[in-house]
């Protein structure tokens, strides 16, 4: 039986981790290269990469991240942030990503998600979307609406359709951050999760909101999320990851235990 | 020398990453000679066994592959690697290299997940089948030495190979049906997860690969 996925995810400026990092030794680290093993020796079962690097010329500082974080540890891993072209694609994949994650890009110009499962393989194409809880309204027919630019920008997109459009267009696989969620540590946002979920066949990465280890079992039980994404809560060394699959074993949700 | 077949279904670094890691050499070639001399060989990819095939047959390396696998070159083959070994695939009806008798099918989109949920609804399998499950050794083979009962395996497919003979399946895993999940024959041995993607149990079975002297 597939096992449910625990990803961290790190947020990357200038090839450096934005938020200081602190494990329970409190050792404050803050190279991506040196946190990405540290997380792989700990039993991650993926990472998230996200690029928040405000210049573009700065994104071969991304690039050479990439390239160690590929050739320290053997799991998956997708690179995000300010991805908008088939040759930025191209850069991450070549640089060792399994991975590459579009957002609002993708909203402008939802072809790069077809050019992108064209040219590298669907799996290599994951649909990062950033949604807020708006109500029922007319375009709107889920009641969630798709925002970029960290939330501040509404685009009139209905968050169910633009998921099974991202899928007709070959994206293979949907990271979910309920923008309502994130941040606030009182769990995933579950009826978003759900409604996405059960609505596509393909996998569901569900993002913002954990902050304990139970937040991760609803949301991979009842929200039917097939990975659950975690950041703050394992970054400050409130939890480890081998904690957080001790208590999802305890409590029905198959995960990997050897690594 | 390792040589890393390129026939143009994915990307082969992590592949090449992986080997060099574990301290082996290897290079990523597409040139027939080359492959044809390798003392071992990879064959990595992604993607559908259609445009697999013709990749290789473009580079004509197909007849190649055929040539070392009777040559008895130990071979490795990775996801598409483990479906191109079978006479065809149901993928767009390819015709595949013919290694192992048996065929390529597609997971069907209906079946049922037996996961404990908290609803009697039926709840549908996702496909792909994507991200870590179990493999089930079902015959000994010096490729698998260290490997635990627990290890568990990255895949990421919609497609998996259903060989005719019970010989030739090494191990088997669950996904809303018992799919073959690694193959051998002889000088051959095919996974069909990413053993570069798959933490220490991958690298060990990469690493057994790249010592292997098949009888």
């Amino acid at each position: 039986m597939l096992s449910k996925r625990i990803i961290p995810c790190l947020d990357v400026k200038n090839g450096r981790t934005t938020k200081g990092i602190k494990f329970k030794d409190n050792v404050e680290i803050g190279d991506p290269v040196e946190m990405a093993r540290f997380y792989y020796e700990e039993g991650a079962d993926e990472l998230v990469f996200y690029d928040i690097t405000a210049s573009h010329e700065k994104r071969d500082i991304m690039i050479d991240v990439v390239k160690r974080v590929a050739e320290t540890i053997f799991i998956p891993f997708s690179v995000g942030g300010g991805i908008r072209t088939l040759d930025d694609m191209h850069a991450v994949l070549l640089a060792g990503a399994e991975k590459v994650s579009v957002n609002s890009a993708a909203v402008k110009n939802p072809e790069i998600i077809s050019q992108g499962a064209k040219a590298f393989g669907s799996q290599c194409v994951v649909l990062g979307m950033d949604v807020k809880h708006v109500g029922k309204k007319q375009g709107i027919d889920s009641g969630y609406e798709i925002v970029i630019n960290g939330g501040r920008k509404f685009m009139g997109l209905d968050a169910l359709s633009w998921a099974r459009k991202a899928e007709d267009l070959g994206a293979g696989e949907i990271c979910l951050n309920s923008i309502d969620a994130d941040g606030t540590k009182d769990g995933y946002e579950m009826n978003l999760t759900r409604l996405i979920s059960d609505n596509i066949d393909i996998p569901v990465i569900a993002s913002g909101g954990a902050g304990t280890p139970k937040h991760l079992a609803d949301v991979l039980k009842q929200g039917r999320a097939s990975a659950a994404l975690i950041a703050s809560m394992v970054h400050y060394g409130t939890y480890t990851i081998a904690e957080i699959k001790k208590y999802l074993d305890g409590n029905g949700v198959k995960i990997r235990k050897t690594f | 020398m390792i040589v890393i077949v390129d026939y143009g279904a994915g990307n082969l670094t992590s592949v090449l990453r992986a080997v060099s890691f574990l301290g082996f050499k290897a290079v990523i070639s597409d040139r027939p000679e080359e492959i044809l001399e390798a003392d071992r060989i990879i064959f990595p990819g992604v993607g559908a066994a259609g445009s697999a095939m013709d990749g290789m047959k473009i580079r004509g390396i197909d007849t190649i592959m055929k040539k070392a696998f009777h040559n008895g070159t130990p071979m490795l083959g990775i996801c598409v690697g483990c479906q191109i070994i079978m006479e065809k695939s149901e993928e767009n009806d390819t015709s595949c290299l013919g290694f192992i008798p048996g065929e390529v099918k597609a997971f069907s989109k209906k079946m049922k997940s037996d996961e404990n949920m908290d609803t009697d609804e039926n709840i549908f399998l996702k496909v792909p089948h994507m991200g870590w499950n179990s493999l089930e050794t079902v015959q000994d083979h010096p490729l698998f030495k260290g490997i635990k009962k627990e290890d568990e395996f990255y895949f990421v497919h919609s497609y998996y190979p259903v060989p005719v003979k019970k010989e030739h399946v090494l191990g088997t895993t669950e996904y809303g049906i018992n799919f073959t999940s690694v193959i051998g024959k002889d000088n051959l041995f095919a996974s069909q997860f990413h053993l570069e993607k798959s933490g220490k149990p991958g690298l060990l079975i990469l690493k057994n690969f790249c010592v292997w002297e098949p009888c």
